[in-house]
């Protein structure tokens, strides 16, 4: 077997993690254990070097072959393999669907849940009120309830003037 | 500016007071955040690097919290005084190795520290004497609200405040404390507690953060996960698990002086004697033996004896520092000798051990 680092060497170092129902190997030759530290009895990068390893193999099975490059600054899976990091903000749009499953491995939810900078806030409460209006209206049209479906659409359109900066008169 | 004219003294320092500030040395809170539309530090060329610490660096000072705080660019620095920051915990060790395009904000009293150009364009942190993780939450949240006024933050409704690492991502929070845990270690408790730390979804490191070893018994806690889970929970979490793990230090020191009262005399004792007595020390000896002090002040062995003595000695025999008081550049060797030097002198007021302690030390239980 070969040291799945550096693709060269017999691997003599095995490694096991277990992570609830998931269980993850890693294999090393001497070499590269030891400059990953997992030879420290501590093993406190072990976690660090399975995400490592992991999030570049998912991000080159999605990939599917084809080399997919971030449009906004040129970084490709393979850049990614070999640094563990993205190029630029974009890259989350752009490498979406392989970042996808290392993130349910790697975090306790896919959504983020916590703050949001105030000048998002207010737009994300009207984004989600316009969706729950929209959901309504189409239920009003499904009802045939045409009266409240007219006062809908102009609560929606108001809605999103406000957003896009005109005053909502 | 000359940065040693900003930083606190270390006798000065090794007096800041906290809560559970017999276990907990600090606690930290670091967020990470990025500017939409720029590359993240690791893949920009230079000239992006440099525009955008040109944009975050004058939008940091102008803000009322960090008002005569210092500010420079990395390049300016030299490698000592970069070392020195590390030593203090203020920069990361990959920051100290930036250059050009990387700055660094630091306000007055040090409780409040901003890497530019680091990992993310932004790695803010606050710090705490003690026990107060929740505190340097609300420093810090206070300070990342008035700057995203000024500042473009890269975010997304879904994933959070997107970072380089996707580690880092959604909340970009990382939660920490540093807790000296010599009780644990010698009744060899230390690496079951880790495990059960890990299970809940907590990293346990050594001194220096990632990769780096538990110099001196001290050990940081911090989160792992930053998706799915608000800043509040995660510091709640954070704060149950150490309240858990001061208990069991406080009971292993406990039940290791009502037990093993001569394994404990025994270390404490050599660990003086040494640095008490040696002429060459390297800084891993000094801090392993400095930490066994510190048990024997908090056991009461050094009556009259200030724990600030050890705490300024845990800064001072750090390489950086020790050559910082010496104007000749001295190798490795040389550091020893020196280090052995005012670690002797210093501990020349301090009288041995005593083997009695009086009666029941106090617990400090959270």
């Amino acid at each position: 077997m070969l040291c799945c680092v550096c693709k060269e060497k017999e691997a003599t170092v095995h490694l096991t993690q277990i992570t609830g129902d998931k269980m993850q190997k890693v294999d090393l030759c001497e070499e590269c254990a030891k400059t990953k530290g997992v030879n420290d009895a501590t093993g406190f990068s072990l976690a660090d070097l399975l995400l490592g390893l992991g999030a570049s193999q998912e991000i080159e099975q999605a990939g599917g072959g084809s080399e997919l490059a971030c449009p906004r600054c040129g970084f490709t899976q393979a850049d990614f393999k070999k640094a563990g990091r993205l190029g630029c903000p974009e890259c989350y749009n752009t490498f979406a669907e392989a970042l996808e499953g290392l993130l349910k491995t790697m975090h306790k939810g896919t959504q983020h849940i916590g703050k949001v900078p105030e000048s998002l806030r207010h737009s994300r409460d009207v984004a989600d009120r316009v969706k729950s209006l929209q959901k309504r209206l189409s239920k009003a049209i499904e009802a045939e309830d045409f009266e409240q479906a007219a006062l809908l659409r102009d609560e929606i359109k108001q809605m999103n003037a406000r957003t896009s900066g005109s005053p909502a008169t | 500016m000359d940065i040693h004219k900003f930083l606190t003294p270390p006798a000065e320092m090794a007096r800041r007071k906290g809560p559970h500030d017999r276990i907990v040395l600090s606690s930290r809170v670091r967020l990470a955040r990025n500017i939409k539309d720029a590359a993240f530090p690791g893949w920009a060329k230079k000239p992006e690097r440099v525009r955008v610490l040109d944009l975050i660096l004058p939008a940091v000072q102008s803000l009322p919290d960090l008002k005569n705080s210092f500010a420079e660019t990395m390049d300016r620095l030299s490698t000592l005084d970069k070392q020195i920051l590390v030593e203090r915990h203020l920069i990361s060790r990959e920051h100290a190795a930036k250059s050009a395009g990387s700055g660094l904000v630091l306000n007055q009293d040090e409780s409040f520290c901003v890497m530019i150009n680091e990992e993310d364009h932004l790695r803010m942190q606050s710090l705490r004497p003690g026990l107060q993780v929740r505190q340097a939450w609300v420093a810090i949240n206070l300070i990342d609200s008035a700057l995203e006024r000024k500042l473009d933050y890269a975010f997304s409704p879904e994933l959070g405040y997107l970072t380089a690492c996707p580690t880092n991502l959604g909340t970009g929070i990382r939660v920490s404390a540093m807790l000296h845990l010599p009780g644990l270690v010698l009744a060899e408790q230390i690496n079951p507690i880790i495990q059960s730390v890990n299970k809940l979804g907590l990293a346990v490191r050594g001194l220096f953060g990632e990769g780096t070893e538990a110099l001196g018994n001290v050990f940081q806690v911090s989160n792992q996960m930053t998706l799915g889970e608000s800043e509040t929970a995660i510091v709640e979490r954070l704060e149950k698990v150490l309240a858990q793990i001061i208990d069991h230090e406080e009971n292993a020191r406990g039940s290791l002086v009502e037990k093993k009262p001569k394994v404990v005399y025994n270390h404490i004792g050599r660990a003086y004697g040494i640095l008490a007595n040696a002429h060459s020390i390297t800084s891993k000896e000094a801090m392993n033996l400095l930490s066994l002090m510190r048990l024997g002040v908090d056991l009461d062995l050094f009556p009259g004896t200030d724990r600030a003595i050890v705490d300024e000695l845990f800064v001072l025999t750090q390489p950086a520092h020790l050559q910082k008081q010496h104007s000749e550049k001295l190798s490795a060797e040389e550091r020893d000798l020196l280090r052995a030097d005012m670690v002797r002198e210093r501990l020349a007021t301090v009288s041995r051990p005593v083997t009695n302690p009086p009666p029941g030390p106090t617990l400090d239980k959270p």
